[in-house]
């Protein structure tokens, strides 16, 4: 179906399903418990989140997964395509249509660029390159240097860009909403389906999203499906070996490379529809380091792993940055005084505020034991659980030989 | 002329600090063909450490002074820190006022066990990973540092005061020739400047007149033959590594009078160390300084009024600039060697 293998369909309709149910699965308790306090992420800004960082990670992935080569400024290009899409939003309407156009093809040409300068090293070269042009790009864009040199705002620095009400708006017809829309249809307009003590919000803004990340999803199990994926991956492996076939690597290097900035690029884009206004703080460097551990933390170079990983760390950013003490101390209600106190003092630097920390321990974690992440670890499970069932069966995965 | 040599010495602070984490992060790659993202960190660690120094040194019991009475008539209580009661008041007050050359006394005992723990508990067992693993790992463990420090330190940078014997500064333009008060220069950032420029030279002294130094460089050279002769070249290396942090761990410490430390400094000078290294070549030792020092002083040339008048902005990416423009005409960097890290 839709030109894909059987298996390949099959996980295409459970992302499907999971993206339209979303707001259902991730609202398993009532509003007024305890437990939806702090555990509900059925809201509609986190599963928007949820989707456009996993479309933004799906397109690393073409790149980190297939190529090997790991970029380490990836949030630039983000940043770019959020800073198109308001600039749209300021000169034409609040249409999101232009906006996402015009995000996809100036992160397109960004990327091209940046990626016909970074791939000429490779290895450690290719990835401080990378962060050097996005350290570029973010300082250009935090003091608004553009601007500066032609005497206007273009980024419009540490403020951030907004949409004004001064601002052209040439195509901005007499009744248009004025928040982002698509044709009419509102971004932030959201059904509401109240049923006993459960709430299940409906939101445009998430389900257009969605639908941008199962394309991207789509197209990103046929790159990997394609003889085009199957070259990235010989690259990876053995680069050398490419060229003295004869064959010149570079520019399937490059369609990776921009391919996955029009990814990074559109997912910058859709942040701004959800939200039209942005900063430089988006291209900054952690935020790179960000999208480099949602990939790792999933599963590098596998189809859902991305998704997976942009999904766990901002759930679980959004549940343990809520958590504070008053709350432990609800949950550890039940034990002795004692215990309580000692179990919150021990738990409190990992909550809150000390969400980077639990962070970069479970990112080390995942780096030193599982190198394949969190896919590899369901597969151990899988694997587990069929040893135990037909003593003969081996597990499918092949190494590489290497 | 004057203007021209006050901005070379502008840059050569910066620069010093970019030269010393660049010089311990190719010691590192150098030696054990590790990328260490969490050098910056180590940078920070030692910023930290004079912090501490200065607590450490600022701690006091309470004493009940007789002879002087609050307002309502009871004996003051006077905080007095040990050290004014150890060595008497004059010299537990300039012991304080030396909180931060004193603390190279904390910081190298640290950073090298820091280092020495770093490499046996963590990085050894990523030498056969492949290095992006390598950086992601250090990454990660940056990450992890800097947020253990904000937890302990909090996130606000914190005022470690210079001596104040070195407060003000030194009028150079009377020495050079120049009308007196056209070269003015901050005492510490010469100090700091002369500091780096000593450690350097004992780092490059260690590995060129020490057997211990020459056994490394062979090891540099090639690992494998010297294991060969019977020489346990890990240990050897792991020892690199404990030197490398101390290095960066003293840049940190003799910085903080400049720069206020704060839990996210070293992720700031990390990446243009980074970039430093790149451009001196990486895994060469007189590069990585070098392009340290370079930069540091096109830095300053870049924030000069006339420059940014002519290109605004140009000093915050003149750096970023620099580098591609060399590593596109000079792949190996300045004084790269062939066959270096050219997978």
């Amino acid at each position: 179906m839709l030109g894909l293998n059987s298996r390949d369909f099959r996980l295409f309709l459970i992302v499907c399903a999971l993206c339209l149910f979303a707001p259902i699965i991730l609202n398993p308790f009532p509003v007024a418990s305890s437990l939806g306090e702090s555990f509900n992420a059925g809201y509609p800004a986190l599963m928007q989140r949820f989707v456009i960082f996993g479309l933004l990670v799906i397109g690393f992935n073409i790149l980190f997964g297939l190529t090997g080569y790991l970029s380490f400024g990836h949030a630039a290009f983000l940043g770019v395509g959020s800073f198109a899409a308001v600039w749209m939003f300021k000169l034409l309407s609040y249409n999101v249509v232009p906006a996402i156009i015009l995000s996809v093809i100036v992160a397109g040409l960004f990327s091209v660029v940046i990626g016909y300068v970074a791939l000429r090293r490779s290895g450690i070269y290719f990835s401080i390159l990378t962060l050097a042009f996005a350290q570029m790009m973010y300082s250009i864009a935090f003091s608004d240097l553009v601007g500066k040199l032609f005497g206007t705002i273009v980024t419009n620095g540490e403020t951030g860009l907004q949409v004004y009400n001064d601002d052209p708006q040439i195509l901005l017809g007499q009744g248009d909403p004025t928040v982002p829309h698509l044709f009419g249809l509102e971004m932030n307009s959201a059904y509401t389906w109240k049923i006993g003590g459960w709430e299940f919000v409906f939101q445009n803004g998430y389900y257009l999203s969605a639908l941008f990340m199962v394309l991207g999803f789509y197209l990103s199990i046929r790159i990997f499906r394609s003889p085009f994926g199957m070259m990235l991956r010989a690259i990876k492996s053995n680069q050398t070996r490419m060229s003295y076939t004869g064959l010149d690597t570079k520019p399937y290097m490059l369609a990776a490379f921009v391919i996955s900035g029009m990814y990074a690029g559109l997912a910058g884009g859709l942040l701004a529809a959800m939200d039209p206004l942005t900063g430089a703080e988006r291209m900054f460097w952690t935020a790179s380091g960000e999208i480099v551990v949602m990939a790792i933390l999933g599963g590098v170079g596998t189809l859902v792993g991305p998704v997976l990983g942009a999904g766990v760390i901002k759930y679980l950013e959004n549940i343990v940055s809520k958590i504070n003490d008053s709350i432990l101390h609800n949950w550890f209600a039940f034990m002795p005084d004692w215990m309580d106190n000692l179990l919150v003092t021990i738990i409190h630097p990992f909550i809150g505020k000390g969400w980077h920390l639990t962070l970069g321990l479970l990112f080390m974690a995942v780096v030193i034991f599982l190198p394949g992440g969190l896919m590899q670890l369901g597969e151990k499970f899988t694997a587990l659980f069929r040893r135990k069932k037909t003593d003969d069966a081996k597990t499918g995965a092949t190494n590489p030989a290497e | 002329m004057d203007a021209f040599i006050l901005q070379i010495l502008n840059g050569l602070d910066k620069g010093s600090a970019y030269a010393l984490i660049a010089l311990g992060l190719t010691l590192i790659f150098g030696t054990l063909g590790v990328v260490n993202f969490a050098h910056g960190a180590l940078f920070m660690i030692g910023a930290f450490c004079a912090v501490t120094m200065q607590r450490i040194l600022n701690l006091s019991s309470t004493v009940i002074d007789e002879t002087q009475k609050d307002f309502l008539g009871n004996p003051l209580k006077v905080e007095v820190p040990y050290v004014e009661s150890w060595f008497g008041e004059a010299a537990g007050a300039a012991i304080q006022d030396w909180s931060v050359p004193l603390s190279i006394l904390l910081v190298i005992p640290v950073m090298l066990l820091v280092g020495w723990a770093m490499e046996r508990g963590l990085i050894k067992h990523f030498y056969k990973r492949p290095h992006a693993d390598q950086i992601l790992v250090t990454f990660g463990l940056a990450i992890v540092i800097g947020e253990i420090i904000k937890a302990f330190f909090g996130a606000n940078p914190i005022q470690t005061p210079m001596p104040s014997a070195f407060i003000g500064t030194v009028d150079l333009g009377a020495w050079m020739g120049f009308d007196p008060g056209s070269v003015a220069y901050p005492t510490w950032r010469l100090i700091y400047f002369f500091f780096s420029a000593i450690i350097i030279a004992a780092v490059f002294a260690f590995l060129q007149f020490t057997t211990f130094g020459m056994v490394v460089r062979a090891g540099m050279a090639d690992r494998e033959t010297v294991g060969m002769l019977g020489i346990d070249i890990d240990r050897r290396f792991t020892l690199m590594f404990g030197l490398a942090a101390a290095v960066a761990g003293l840049a940190g410490a003799m910085y903080t009078p400049i720069l206020s430390p704060h839990y996210n400094i070293g992720m700031d000078f990390l990446v243009l160390s980074f970039v430093v290294v790149v451009v001196g070549g990486m895994g060469s030792l007189p590069g990585a300084v070098l392009a340290g020092f370079l930069l540091g002083i096109l830095q300053s040339f870049a924030s000069m009024n006339e420059v940014k008048a002519l290109i605004p902005g140009i000093d915050q990416i003149i750096i970023y600039l620099v580098a591609i423009i060399i590593l596109l005409t000079r792949p190996r960097g300045l004084m790269g060697r062939k066959g270096v890290m050219e997978e």
